[in-house]
């Protein structure tokens, strides 16, 4: 990017990267070596602040759906699922299954177009070296022309679903406003089975990309199900031994605030940095894979376990995979519920939802008062629990690189930051790039 | 060749990055716009970038802090022609709730530390700080709209855009009107069209995500609500106070005063 400033003097360097590009929003990073030792390592996120969890106050608790979409147009599902899943629980309310089955397909339409964005528009232009697709697509026109028409697969699920494809209007607590007929969702057949073939070669495509040597420590935490793949639904796990019901999260999850950022981070009581989204789903949930998306995760050789956060480009070509065979076995099985929702009554309690967004547990707490009005949100988003995280990852990278010339250090840092998929617009309900040598 | 290919630049102030994705969910045409414009800004799409001027720039998102309205003239300076895409550059968005809270208020219940978030009391729409010279509504914009909006532009004529109620195109798509034939309280009436009757489509009521239309009589359809409808006042006042709050015709509606707020 364009916005950078650099200080050198004697022993002292700064380097800054004040505005991120082909990530969600607005970042930077500050990277501060000392000795020839990194001294910090920020990830600043500069979005400015729409504290949603404050304009939800005083709202009724049927409209949280579409308030909360509003936090990220990337990721509009996401925040309608996991608010609908926290208000059905403070009303003790269970949605039947037929209608569970196509809140998990509207889900599937999300993560394809997301992670199509992401590894087409956004990550693959790193290991090609063009600044973006558009410029990639005069020598790999037909993988970017492949992964826009995926990611139109993803919108035309959603749009067939939701109406559109960004803040969807027919999601409700309870269930749907209106489930689609046969006829509506029978064109989607043949896009799948177009979609699950093309997923499976952009995993080879990705697979064969050459990606940098990277090891991330941190714990990994995702949900897990016994017999699924998850996004709709499971427990909170982790690589360390975590297992724990969605209710107890802010009991082991802390979020603080640091001083150059506007999001609220996130860390595991008693341990540290964790890191959520597609390398802790497949470490944690490889074997509830689609057969072929496990085939093709094999044949990337992505082993059980993937630590190279470089390498997630793969594993969400692999979950994209996963999802289009998903959405085909729901598309193929339909017949229309008998009712598009249940009834739901609210009640003075409290309610907890937490699903998988593209990028990773998205979590809603809402306290209700008798009348459904809403006393008080919470809502943490996935990219403020990975900031911890992308920032070790951070300062491991530019230690292994500080022999490099400026300009490829400020590279370096980029290119970690984008391989995390980092949604700024979500974690401020805030990204800017500045690092600095001393 | 590329020399005379005008400059485009995407800009983004407090928003949900939605209406600047939709450019790039316009999947079909993406790489044509690529070829027919210089993408010269577009910091979500490309790490390229251009310095102005700009033939056109399309901003995203509303103002919430000094360094963003400072940001704003600059690139009303450096752009020729600078059309708003969104609720939130249109008229504030969602976060302009804050406007009529407790100053401070919304950040004091968000942040431990409130005092190191650089923050205005108001969200504002752009036409509020520089001359704009069109507007697109909608929470998001419309694909077809943004489309038009942009291929209006390289054949150098105004954008035909929908100025009528989301009722002549529940008309027009043959939608049963859900207000009169189920008593669903329905923002259509007083709804700028443009997002093709989604709502009603899916039988549930427009809930006023693409803003006022032109001359909409609000405090009628209130009356509607209210006395056809039992709707109570409360319900007409939220439903009012969402993506466009700070719209005028929808902020008077809601009883929330004249000014801009704040």
């Amino acid at each position: 990017m364009a916005e950078r400033t650099a200080t050198e003097g004697t022993g002292r360097r700064t380097i800054r990267i004040d505005a991120l590009a082909r990530v969600e929003g607005h970042g930077a990073v500050y990277v501060r070596v000392a000795g020839g030792r990194v001294v910090a390592a920020e990830l600043r996120l500069f979005e400015p602040p729409r504290t949603f969890e404050a304009l939800l106050r005083g709202r009724h608790f049927t409209e949280a759906p579409d308030i909360t979409a509003r936090i990220c147009g990337i990721c509009p599902v996401a925040y309608q699922m996991s608010a609908c899943r926290a208000m059905e629980d403070a009303c003790g309310v269970e949605v039947e299954e037929p209608v569970r089955e196509l809140r998990r397909l509207l889900y599937w339409g999300e993560w394809i177009e997301s992670h199509a964005l992401h590894i087409h528009l956004l990550h693959a232009p790193d290991f090609l070296g063009y600044d973006d697709a558009m410029s990639m697509a005069r020598e790999h026109g037909d993988a970017v022309r492949r992964g826009l028409d995926l990611k139109k697969v993803g919108n035309e699920i959603m749009t067939v679903l939701g109406g559109r494809e960004i803040h969807p209007i027919n999601v409700r607590v309870g269930g749907f406003y209106r489930v689609p007929t046969r006829a509506e969702i029978a064109p989607l057949r043949e896009r799948l089975l177009w979609a699950r073939d093309a997923a499976l070669e952009t995993v080879r495509w990705v697979g064969g990309l050459e990606a940098p040597e990277a090891e991330l420590e941190c714990e990994l935490v995702a949900l897990r199900h016994p017999d699924r793949y998850p996004a709709y639904e499971g427990r909170i796990a982790s690589t360390a031994g975590l297992d724990i019901a969605p209710s107890a999260f802010e009991a082991h999850i802390l979020e603080e605030q640091a001083p150059y950022t506007h999001a609220l981070q996130a860390r595991i009581a008693g341990r540290g940095a964790y890191l959520t989204g597609p390398l802790a789903r497949y470490a944690l949930n490889a074997e509830h894979l689609s057969p072929a998306a496990r085939e093709a995760a094999r044949e990337a050789g992505l082993g059980d376990v993937c630590r190279n956060p470089h390498r997630s480009i793969v594993v969400r070509a692999v979950e994209v995979a996963h999802a289009c065979e998903e959405a085909l076995r729901i598309v193929e099985a339909y017949v229309p519920p008998e009712r598009p929702a249940v009834e739901v009554e609210p009640r003075e309690a409290t309610g907890h939802g937490c699903t998988e967004a593209p990028r990773g547990i998205l979590y809603h707490r809402y306290d209700l008062a008798e009348d459904g009005t809403i006393r008080e949100a919470r809502i943490v988003p996935p990219t403020s629990q990975n900031q911890r995280a992308i920032e070790e990852d951070l300062r491991a990278a530019v230690e292994r690189s500080l022999d490099l010339p400026r300009a490829e250090l400020e590279h370096v840092c980029e290119r970690v930051v984008r391989a995390h998929d980092p949604c700024i617009s979500c974690a401020t309900h805030f990204l800017t790039l500045e690092v600095e040598d001393t | 060749m590329s020399a005379r290919r005008p400059r485009l630049a995407v800009w983004k102030f407090a928003s949900c990055d939605g209406c600047q994705l939709s450019l790039l969910d316009c999947e079909d045409e993406l790489l044509a716009v690529a070829d027919r414009f210089r993408i010269a800004h577009f910091p979500e799409a490309t790490s390229a970038a251009v310095r102005g001027p700009y033939d056109l720039s399309l901003v995203e998102g509303s103002i919430t802090t000094e360094g963003d309205a400072e940001k704003l003239k600059r690139i009303r300076r450096v752009s020729r022609r600078l059309v708003t895409i969104g609720a939130c550059a249109t008229a504030g968005g969602i976060q302009a709730l804050r406007n009529f809270a407790e100053a401070g208020a919304f950040v004091d219940a968000v942040y431990p530390r409130p005092d190191l978030i650089e923050a205005l009391a108001t969200s504002t729409a752009v036409s509020e700080h520089v001359p704009v010279d069109l507007e697109l509504t909608g929470c998001p914009v419309s694909k077809s709209e943004l489309l038009e909006v942009i291929g209006a532009y390289l054949a150098g004529r105004e954008p035909a855009l929908r100025r009528d109620a989301v009722c002549e195109e529940c008309k027009r798509r043959g939608t049963v009107c859900v207000m009169v034939a189920r008593g669903v309280p329905c923002l259509g009436p007083v709804t700028r069209a443009g997002c093709g009757a989604l709502c009603p489509a899916y039988d549930r009521g427009c809930y006023g995500c693409f803003g006022p239309k032109e001359t909409p009589n609000v405090p009628s359809l209130a009356r509607w609500w209210r006395e056809r409808l039992g709707a109570a006042p409360e319900e007409v006042r939220r439903a009012l106070s969402t993506y466009n709050v700070n719209a005028p015709a929808f902020r008077e509606g809601a009883g929330l005063g004249e000014g801009s707020g704040g």
